[in-house]
């Protein structure tokens, strides 16, 4: 038997079933797994006593012959932003120190209640705002993978923690969060499979807020068929959260026919930007080979502003930010740093409770959204948003799904790019885009590039279409047969 | 957009947010090269196109006006830097 590290959610889910590990054995490998690896600082808090309870429970469950079902007795890692009961939840900033939840999150307790066994909360960008994972109190994470050089890389973010952890066989899968790509970009910068559902398809209530009309939850696992198990577990409509969509959640494993034959995929244009890297459009090349091969039908389309996405993303996420983080008072959490008046104390709290960039995004929103302003940049952004969201809209009337690659490079070293705050929002330019129109999406690692790092595609879909994103990045993810490991093992 | 000090300064105290003198420089160069790269905006048409608050096409639901919440007290303040007798407490706001 191979490593039960090395299995994936289905191949674990199989052993479960037959026998072959308890949860138990599965948990303590995956916690021995998280013991070794803590240079790459991928947990915050790591929660090895509840996962051995709740690996006992399953096991306990699965010998009553009560299985909650698929995801029952796997090992997960929880990104920082899901509330857990009884457990620090930081969002990876200063502020939040000491918050321990009296309440679980909606997500993670779906997969709870599904019998997942949580190891312990991931490190992540400071409230989930970065593309490197270098803004968390917390320290940077390494990703597992280095270059021919040697050097330490990022793992992209905001998900980061959650990619390490999979990417490292920490965990079987990981929760994540995406507003404009943080699962996404992570994904393709660690060689593992990242799904970013419609927004609306997962509660966002108990995650800790950045921008309310772009988060959303997803899975972040090492294969298509995990990410469909583990979305089926996370899904589903919640009275809590307003703008949970009322719908079924289908079985998305049986969306994975393995067939793709007269299926429509679009490749927008706008995608193949000026100056675009040569590895990367080659990437894209073979994906598009490989879909036609399988027998999908390619289409070139047009989304004309594209171009206009990331500047839109970087008003409306900043505005909704600089509202949402207001909560952060010293008051009813966290941290406080005292002061003479109420004001005052507001101030210092804040002052010293955020990192940089927060402060950058919360004094860019407050800007945007102030006296005078708000019209020019807010209303203006929010009218871009809906050009953006047509455009999709349009195109999705003739194709099934969108293939464009997940991020303009491969993972980069710790330290670069961090000078420039526009330069680092680039990383973001494949994935914004469908985060303003809400749309799926998933980056599947696709190939490696000469440096040895791993490079992922994206595909995109319909509103709640996740079915057809999962069909087709399963077609994509046989076709391409990635099989290699960070370490250089295989 | 360029941002001076004192716009800065003004912003970081909507945002209560203390900031020190010596940073405002330096931010004040950073914010603008970030308004200045999203004022692109300014070259696209979007004449009597509706802003777009939400992609959830639905109208909010409504629930039936009942109590479904309540008796929490100690877990509202559980986490509470400051709590006394029940309450938060804050700096004392009035003289």
């Amino acid at each position: 038997m191979s490593k039960l590290t090395d299995l994936t959610i289905a191949t674990a889910r199989d052993g479960l079933a037959k026998g072959d590990f308890s949860a138990v054995e599965l948990a303590n490998a995956h916690i021995a797994a998280m013991v070794d690896l803590r240079n790459l600082n991928a947990f915050i808090t790591e929660t090895p006593e509840l996962a051995i309870e709740r690996a006992t429970e399953s096991d306990k469950r699965r010998a009553a012959g009560d299985s909650a079902g698929s995801m029952d007795g796997i090992p997960i890692a929880v990104k920082d932003l899901f509330c857990t009961e009884g457990v620090l939840t930081t969002a990876g900033s200063h502020i939040l120190d000491g918050f321990v939840p009296t309440y679980e999150s909606t997500v993670s307790q779906n997969l709870r209640n599904g019998g997942a066994v949580m190891l312990g909360k991931t490190n992540l960008d400071e409230f989930a705002m970065g593309s490197a994972n270098i803004t968390s109190y917390y320290g940077n994470v390494l990703n597992p993978w280095k270059g021919k050089d040697g050097k330490d890389l990022v793992p992209g973010g905001s998900s980061g923690g959650s990619a390490a952890a999979v990417a490292g066989r920490i965990a079987l899968g990981a929760t994540g969060t995406d507003t404009g790509g943080s699962i996404r970009q992570p994904a393709s910068f660690t060689g593992i499979v990242g799904l970013k559902p419609t927004y609306g398809r997962c509660s966002r209530w108990g995650t800790v807020a950045f921008s309310s009309s772009l988060d959303q939850a997803g899975p972040m696992t090492r294969t298509v068929r995990d990410a469909a198990i583990m979305l089926g577990s996370m899904a589903g409509h919640d009275a809590k959260d307003s703008t949970s969509a009322p719908q079924a959640v289908p079985d998305f494993e049986a969306a994975l026919s393995g067939d793709v034959r007269g299926l429509r995929v679009g490749i927008p244009k706008e995608y193949r930007m000026d100056g675009m890297a040569p590895e990367i459009e080659a990437l894209w090349t073979q994906g598009i080979d490989m879909m036609k091969q399988a027998g999908a039908e390619i289409v070139d389309v047009s989304l004309p502003h594209t171009k206009h996405a990331l500047p839109t993303y970087y008003i409306i996420a900043p505005a909704e930010a600089s509202a949402n983080l207001a909560r952060y008072d010293g008051v009813r959490y966290g941290l406080r740093v005292p002061g003479d008046s109420l004001d005052e104390m507001y101030a210092n709290t804040r002052g010293e409770g955020f990192g940089e960039e927060v402060k950058r995004r919360i004094l860019i929103g407050t800007y945007v959204l102030s006296a005078g302003f708000y019209d020019a940049y807010y209303r203006k952004a929010q009218r871009v948003r809906k050009l953006i969201a047509e455009d999709f809209r349009i195109v999705f009337e003739d194709v099934d799904v969108l293939l464009t690659p997940t991020a303009p490079s491969e993972a980069f070293a710790i330290g670069e790019k961090m000078d420039d705050p526009v330069a680092m929002y680039l990383n973001d330019v494949f994935t914004v885009p469908a985060s303003l129109a809400g749309l799926p999406g998933i980056s599947i690692p696709t190939g490696l590039s000469a440096n040895g790092l791993p490079l992922g595609l994206q595909l995109l879909g319909k509103p709640f279409d996740e079915e057809t994103v999962l069909r087709a990045a399963h077609a994509l993810e046989s076709a391409a047969g990635f099989d290699a490991k960070p370490g250089g093992e295989g | 957009m360029s941002l001076d000090k004192d716009t800065v300064k003004n912003i970081a105290n909507l945002a209560r947010i203390k900031v020190a003198e010596d940073d405002l420089d330096h931010l004040a160069v950073e914010l603008s090269a970030i308004l200045d790269w999203v004022e692109q905006l300014n070259g696209v048409d979007t004449d009597g196109v509706e802003p777009l608050a939400s992609v959830v096409d639905v109208t909010l639901p409504l629930r039936t006006d009942a109590i479904t919440d309540g008796n929490c007290r100690d877990s509202v303040l559980a986490n509470a830097p400051a709590a006394e007798d029940g309450f938060f407490a804050v700096p004392k706001v009035v003289e």
